[in-house]
C-alpha cells in the first residue's frame, strides 16, 4: 500500500489511495504504458502500414524483411499490417465483452443479493444450471443462433455488415457466458453490503430500494468490480480469439489474432517451415494478454484491502 | 457418509435441470441435424423426423429422451447414422481421459512447487521467477502453445512425432500444450494461497513453538495454502478429461473433444446433450470430492 509520505501529504479518499498504490506497483505501471503504446498502435494502424490488409503487397511466404517487417503469408498479404488489424479487433472485442459481461453480471448479482429469499435463490440455480454446462457448447449454440437471427434480419432488408454481424453475434455470445462469476461476486459482496449500519440508516430514513441500490450499494462494489473486470478483459481477449480460431468468430478475409495463428497453423508442414505466420500473431497475442493480466494484478494488489501484504 | 448420500441425491434434479436446458438450448439454435445433406424428397425427410422423433413436441421428445436416460441410453446419433452416443463415448473418452489426466498431473506437477517455493521465498528472486513464468503461462493458451511446440520440437527438431495416437511419445507434445496454461493457473492460486495463509494466527503460533521452518512451511502452511488449487481442481479436471478441441484437433487424435464442437455445430442434438451430461456428471462428482478433501485438509470444516 501507499508509504506513510503521500498519506501524509493528502487528505485521500480510498480511489485516491488506491490510485497511488496501483502507481507504485512497478510491473503493473510497466504493462499499462506498453497497452496504452499498444492501443495508439493500434489506432493508428493504417498510418503505420503501407499495405492494406487484405492487399496482395508481395509474393506468397516471403520472410521477414525491411518490405514486410513479419513476413507475408499464403496470398502474399503483409503478415505485420495484418497483426495490426486483428489486433485492433482483438482488444475492441475484449473491451466490449467484458463491458457487456459486466452490465449483465452486475445487475443479476446485485438484484439476487438484494432481493434475498426465492428470488435469490431462483437467480442463483439458474446461474449453477449454466456453470455446470460446457461453455463451449453453450458459446456455440448462441453465437449460431444469433448469426441465424442477423442472417434472417439481412435477407429481410436490414442493412447490416456481414463483419459487424458476426462481430455483434460473437460479442453477444461471450458476454452471455462469461458473466457467471461476476454475478456470483457481486451477490456476495451485496449480501454483506445490505446488512451494513449505512444501509440499515438510510432505509429507516425511508429510503426506497432503488436509492439504496444505487446511492449506496453499487458504489460500493466498485472495488471489486473493477478488479474483476480487469481479469475479464483478457479472458474475453482469450476466447474471442479461441473462438475465432475454431472459425466461430471474425470471417476471413477480416482478422483477428485468433484467425490468424488458426492460419499460421494451417501452413505446418515438414517441408518448409514458415515460422512467422505463428510467432508473431502469437506473440502478439500472448504479449497483449501479458500486459492486460500484469495491469489486473497491480488492480487487484491496490484496491483489495486484503492485499496489503 | 449421509452427508454424501444427501449430496448425491441433490445431483439428480441438477442433473434433470442441465439436461433439459441442453436440450431446449440446442433446439433454439436455428438449422437441423440433417440440414447439410442434399436435399431429401419430403416422404423421407418425414421419416427421417418421425424416426428420430422430430415430429413430436419439444415436450414429447424430451419425455422420451429421459425414458431412454433412465436406462442408460443416451439415444442415436443424428449425424453418425447407425452409430449410438453411447458407442462414440466409449469409444474416445479412454483417450481424451489419458490425456487430460497426463495433463492435469503435470499442472499440478510443476504449477504447485512453483507456487510454494514462490510463496515462501516472496520477494526475492526465485519469487519473481516463478511469478514470471507463472504469468507467462496463463497467456499461452492452447491454440498458442500447440502449434509453436509442435514446429519447434515436432518439425524442426523431429523430437516427437507430430500427430496420431500411437505409442508413449505420441502423448508428451498434447499433454503440454494442454497442460501448460492450466499450470500457470495453478501455480499463481498456489502462491496466493500460501501466502493468505502464512499470515494467519496458528503459523505465528507454530513459529513461536520453535518449529523450523520446514516444519512451519509442509506441516501447517501447505495443507491451508493448497485449498485454493483443491477447489479449482474439480472444474479443470472435468475440463481436462471431456478433451480439448485444440488438441484433438491439431494433433488428429481420436478423442471426444472434437465431437464436443462438432456436434454442437451440426445439430447433433442427442451427441450434445449426452457429453453435456457427461461433462456435467465429471463436474459435480468431483466437485463432491473436492469438498470432502477440503474437510480432510482443514480441520474447521465440517460437513453436516
Amino acid at each position: 500500500m501507499s508509504s506513510p509520505g503521500t498519506l501524509a501529504r493528502s487528505p485521500d479518499s480510498p480511489g485516491r489511495r488506491a490510485w497511488m498504490a496501483f502507481r507504485q506497483h512497478r510491473p503493473a505501471r510497466l504493462a499499462a504504458w506498453f497497452l496504452g503504446a499498444a492501443i495508439v498502435i493500434a489506432l493508428l494502424g493504417p498510418m503505420l502500414s503501407p499495405y492494406a490488409p487484405e492487399a496482395f503487397a508481395g509474393g506468397q511466404f516471403e520472410a521477414p524483411s525491411w518490405r514486410h517487417w513479419f513476413g507475408t503469408d499464403v496470398h502474399g498479404r503483409d503478415v505485420f499490417t495484418r497483426v495490426l488489424y486483428g489486433g485492433r479487433l482483438s482488444l475492441a472485442v475484449g473491451l466490449v465483452g467484458a463491458t457487456l459481461s459486466l452490465g449483465i453480471g452486475v445487475l443479476w448479482g446485485a438484484i439476487a443479493g438484494y432481493a434475498g429469499g426465492r428470488v435469490d435463490s431462483v437467480m442463483m440455480r439458474a446461474v449453477d444450471v449454466l456453470y455446470a454446462m460446457p461453455t463451449l457448447v453453450f458459446v456455440i449454440v448462441v453465437v449460431t443462433a444469433l448469426n441465424g437471427l442477423l442472417a434472417k434480419w439481412e435477407t429481410a432488408g436490414a442493412p447490416v455488415s456481414p463483419t459487424f454481424a458476426r462481430v455483434a453475434g460473437l460479442l453477444l455470445g461471450i458476454g452471455a457466458v462469461s458473466w457467471l462469476t461476476m454475478a456470483r461476486i457481486v451477490r456476495g459482496e451485496v449480501l454483506s453490503l445490505r446488512t451494513r449500519p449505512f444501509v440499515e440508516a438510510s432505509r429507516a430514513l425511508g429510503a426506497s430500494d432503488t436509492h439504496i441500490l444505487v446511492r449506496h450499494i453499487l458504489p460500493n462494489l466498485a472495488g471489486v468490480v473493477i478488479v474483476y473486470l480487469a481479469l475479464t478483459v483478457p479472458a474475453v481477449v482469450l476466447y474471442e480469439s479461441f473462438l475465432s480460431y475454431l472459425g466461430l468468430g471474425i470471417q476471413p478475409p477480416a482478422a483477428s489474432l485468433g484467425t490468424l495463428i488458426a492460419e499460421g497453423a494451417a501452413q505446418i508442414n515438414p517441408l518448409r517451415i514458415y515460422w512467422w505466420l505463428i510467432v508473431f500473431p502469437a506473440g502478439s497475442l500472448a504479449l497483449a494478454l501479458l500486459a492486460l493480466n500484469v495491469v489486473g494484478d497491480g488492480l487487484r494488489d491496490a484496491l483489495d484491502p486484503r492485499a496489503g501484504r | 457418509m449421509r452427508y454424501v448420500l444427501r449430496r448425491l441425491a441433490f445431483m439428480v434434479p441438477i442433473l434433470i435441470g442441465i439436461s433439459f436446458a441442453a436440450f431446449a438450448l440446442i433446439r433454439l439454435a436455428p438449422g437441423g441435424p440433417f440440414d447439410r445433406e442434399r436435399q431429401v424428397p419430403p416422404e423421407i425427410e418425414r421419416q427421417l423426423n418421425a424416426r428420430y422423433h422430430l415430429d413430436q413436441p419439444l415436450w414429447r421428445q424430451y419425455w422420451i429422451y429421459l425414458g431412454g436416460l433412465v436406462r442408460g441410453d443416451l439415444g442415436p446419433s443424428m449425424r453418425y447414422r447407425n452409430h449410438a452416443v453411447n458407442d462414440i463415448i466409449a469409444a474416445g473418452l479412454p483417450v481424451s481421459l489419458t490425456i487430460g489426466g497426463l495433463a492435469f498431473c503435470f499442472a499440478l506437477g510443476t504449477g504447485v512447487p512453483l507456487g510454494f517455493y514462490a510463496a515462501i521465498r516472496k520477494g526475492q528472486l526465485t519469487d519473481q521467477l516463478g511469478s514470471l513464468v507463472a504469468i507467462t503461462a496463463i497467456c499461452v493458451p492452447t491454440f498458442v502453445a500447440g502449434p509453436i511446440l509442435v514446429m519447434v520440437f515436432g518439425v524442426k527438431l523431429r523430437w516427437f512425432p507430430v500427430a496420431l495416437w500411437d505409442s508413449a511419445w505420441h502423448t508428451v507434445l498434447p499433454v503440454l500444450t494442454l497442460g501448460i496454461y492450466f499450470a500457470g493457473r495453478v501455480a499463481r492460486l498456489m502462491r496466493e494461497g500460501m501466502l493468505n495463509t502464512l499470515h494467519a494466527g496458528f503459523i505465528v503460533t507454530a513459529r513461536a513453538k520453535g518449529l523450523s521452518e520446514n516444519a512451519v512451511f509442509w506441516r501447517h502452511g501447505f495443507r491451508l495454502g493448497v485449498l485454493p488449487v483443491l477447489s479449482y481442481s474439480g472444474p479443470l479436471l472435468a475440463d481436462l478429461l471431456t478433451g480439448s478441441f485444440v488438441v484433438e484437433n491439431l494433433f488428429q487424435i481420436p478423442g471426444i473433444g472434437v465431437f464436443m464442437v462438432n456436434s454442437s455445430l451440426n445439430r447433433d442434438y442427442p451427441m450434445v446433450v449426452g457429453l453435456v451430461l457427461l461433462y456435467a456428471v465429471l463436474l459435480l462428482v468431483l466437485n463432491l470430492a473436492v469438498d470432502l478433501l477440503y474437510a480432510v485438509l482443514d480441520p474447521r470444516v465440517r460437513h453436516e
